[in-house]
């Protein structure tokens, strides 16, 4: 018999109940809640008279609605702050074991802080009613987004009612360049496979370069696994996995511990683990990424020129490149480099934790915004980053290069606050997602590393990091 | 849930691949705490020309005239014609609960984005899954009638077109079963309630932590 792979051990040990079509009651270890996807759950949840089956698994925050900045003014649109306190009382009346409301010091993304608190741990299933719940993916967990039908599922039995995804394994090997990161990785698979090419799969990532990858790293490339298509990104634990876990808050403790890394130690695929799909990339071959359209797939590596629809002989895929071009106001064969910004946008739940702030401020040290740039702006993914940043001196080295240093949450990388782009406007952005009106009505957004968006914001346009 | 077994109903051709939840449904009106009222707000950039926010009255919002669900051939339009990977992106279920509220109960592209595919089941939409070839055919033989209705009958799983041809499609007797009769699923889940309780303390027993 064919060995399994970390896929099949997660979701073996997660089966309940199946029906006889293979469809399957999951059980659910974690469940993270936000504002947006959760209050019409809760009422289902309240109208039924159903109560949440265990709410110890719960952790809960604000984080789309909130405000960067002026935090003593509150939430200023009613209908945001409808939305923050209707959390506010949906957690009060139906319980957690982590709530930071807004303005809480720990406060954050909550694919920051569920790693950041040790709730998120190798092994469990998590979901949210968010599809960057692949994020947590990093730690072999299997995590899911679900939408809100499935976050009432889920508060009321604790389960979720699933059937098998296939697998597949992206190996990358080899070792990166310097400038080239987990950001560039994830956008070069997903320039690969395309932004269906992961659809009905989990994603095991692995080879040397995933290996080589902080635990940071791995958020960001399991955090951009729904943009290939997958509800799941995967990275098998490993020593990095339990000494980023040791000793946080809810991180098991004393003979807890020892027994978890050992089961921790079991969550790998078996050396003779088929994978239903397997892609294959060489780590030294990626070159720092920039999107030019409006689908993460529409990416190419810096130093290549915008793609020429004339060129494509696939009439949907030629309709798609001039609809995006249209969009972003980009001419067919403009080198990457000479596209000037308006706007930089580092942080969301992709690229806003320490290491991501750390890379930023080594290129922007010392340096000056362009003067082109309106605004540049670095939003850390929780209080506990946004801390941790200013005891390193982080905030000063944005700051007097000339970059807003704000408070927590998801801002500018869905625009739901008063963090957004104006019609026209061009970004050079951290986050996850280059959609039209994403980061505003006309935005214009490209996806780049937090490294590239320092880099541009330097010169006004983009840039290869690498000889910056 | 609402039930679906039959549907004769209007098309209308959505031609675009990579229509992703950001589209169907722009983030300001996710700022709602309600699932209802989304239906105006669909396509809220392609189908108005001024910025829309929650709250506002469409009927008086100017509308752009090139996006299909503005011409008034497909107005009452049932089903919704799209290209590859519709529905990527973002989770949030205010895009099903939208297009079901614009009067739409059926979606026919050659792939779905899976959250998105999940989504649907649970408010009463049928999304199916046909080839290209079959999609690029209906798309063609929409734009060149007017008044194009398909026939879709989920018990005998096939889509029949005004020609007479039908093809079929492929969906989990279980989905089958939950939407033909438009159940409840956290009723029918509780009916294993025990089991769930079981398999917990069997896992609480291996992995104490994760209950800690």
């Amino acid at each position: 018999m064919a060995g399994k792979t970390l896929y099949d051990k997660l979701w073996e040990s997660h089966v309940v109940h199946e029906e006889a079509d293979g469809t399957c009651l999951i059980y659910i270890d974690r469940h993270l809640v936000h504002e947006v996807t959760s209050p019409q759950a809760f009422e289902g949840l309240r109208m039924a008279g159903r109560k949440p089956w265990r709410n110890s698994s719960i952790v809960a925050n604000p984080d789309h609605n909130t405000p960067t900045k002026d935090w003593d003014k509150g939430i200023e649109d009613p209908i945001s702050r409808l939305q923050v306190e209707t959390l506010d009382n949906n957690i009060k009346e139906f319980g957690a074991l982590v709530y930071f409301p807004f303005k809480n010091k720990d406060q954050g993304i909550i694919h920051v802080i569920g790693p950041e608190n040790g709730t998120t741990l190798p092994g469990m299933t998590v979901v949210c009613g968010d599809s960057h719940t692949s994020t947590h993916g990093a730690f072999g967990a299997l995590a899911h987004g679900i939408g809100t039908s499935e976050v009432e599922h889920v508060l009321a039995t604790q389960t979720l009612v699933a059937k098998k995804s296939k697998s597949m394994l992206v190996r990358v090997d080899g070792k990166l360049g310097k400038g080239v990161t987990a950001k560039d990785v994830a956008l070069a698979i997903i320039g690969k496979i395309g932004t269906a090419g992961g659809t009905g799969y989990a994603i095991e990532f692995g080879g040397e370069v995933i290996r080589g990858l902080s635990m940071e790293g791995r958020m960001t490339l399991c955090n951009m696994a729904i943009e290939a298509g997958a509800r799941a990104g995967l990275v098998a634990p490993d020593e990095k996995t339990a000494a980023y876990l040791e000793g946080r808050l809810h991180a098991p403790k004393g003979d807890n511990w020892t027994k978890a890394v050992a089961y921790w130690n079991t969550l790998s695929s078996d050396a003779d683990a088929t994978f239903d799909t397997v892609v294959v990339l060489n780590g030294a071959e990626i070159a720092p990424q920039v999107t030019w359209g409006t689908s993460p797939e529409q990416v190419l590596p810096i130093g290549s020129t915008v793609p020429d629809p004339a060129k494509e002989a696939d009439a949907t895929k030629r309709t798609s490149i001039e609809n995006a071009l249209k969009y972003m106001g980009l001419t067919a064969n403009t080198p990457i480099e000479q596209i000037q910004l308006d706007k930089i946008f580092i942080g969301s739940c992709t690229n806003s934790r320490i290491e991501d702030l750390r890379a930023a401020a080594s290129v922007a040290k010392g340096k000056k915004v362009a003067s082109n740039i309106k605004l540049a702006m670095v939003v850390p993914g929780s209080g506990q980053v946004k801390r941790q940043a200013e005891a390193e001196g982080l905030d000063k080295i944005f700051i007097e290069a000339g970059f807003e240093w704000r408070e927590p949450g998801c801002s500018m990388c869905l625009a739901m606050n008063s963090d957004r782009l104006s019609p026209g406007e061009r970004c050079a952005s951290t986050s996850n997602r280059n959609f039209e009106g994403r980061q505003g009505p006309g935005g214009r957004t490209h996806l780049v590393s937090p490294e590239m968006a320092a880099a541009a914001a330097i010169a006004g346009h983009f840039v290869d990091v690498r000889s910056a | 849930m609402k039930a679906f077994t039959t549907l004769n109903g209007l098309v209308c051709p959505l031609d675009r691949a990579n229509v992703d939840t950001d589209a169907i449904i722009p983030k300001q009106f996710l700022k709602s705490i309600k699932r209802s009222g989304f239906g105006p707000y669909l396509f809220d950039e392609w189908r108005y020309t001024n910025y829309g926010e929650p709250g506002m009255d469409c009927s008086t919002r100017p509308l752009n005239p090139d996006f299909v669900l503005n011409q008034p051939r497909y107005q009452g339009a049932q089903v919704l014609l799209a290209r590859d990977n519709f529905g990527c992106g973002s989770s949030r279920e205010h895009a099903p609960w939208a297009i079901e509220d614009q009067g739409f109960r059926v979606i026919i592209a050659p792939s779905f984005a899976d959250i998105f595919f999940n989504n649907c089941y649970k408010n009463g939409i049928l999304p199916i899954v046909a080839s290209a070839e079959q999609v690029d055919t209906l798309f063609k033989e929409c734009f060149a009638n007017e008044g194009y209705k398909l026939n879709v009958d989920l018990e005998a799983q096939t889509v029949t077109t005004p020609s007479g041809q039908s093809f079929s499609f492929d969906i989990t007797p279980t989905r089958k079963h939950n939407l033909l009769n438009g159940l409840d699923e956290i009723g029918l889940t509780l009916q294993h309630a025990d089991k769930i309780k079981a398999f917990e303390e069997k896992h609480q027993a291996a992995q104490p932590w994760l209950f800690a």
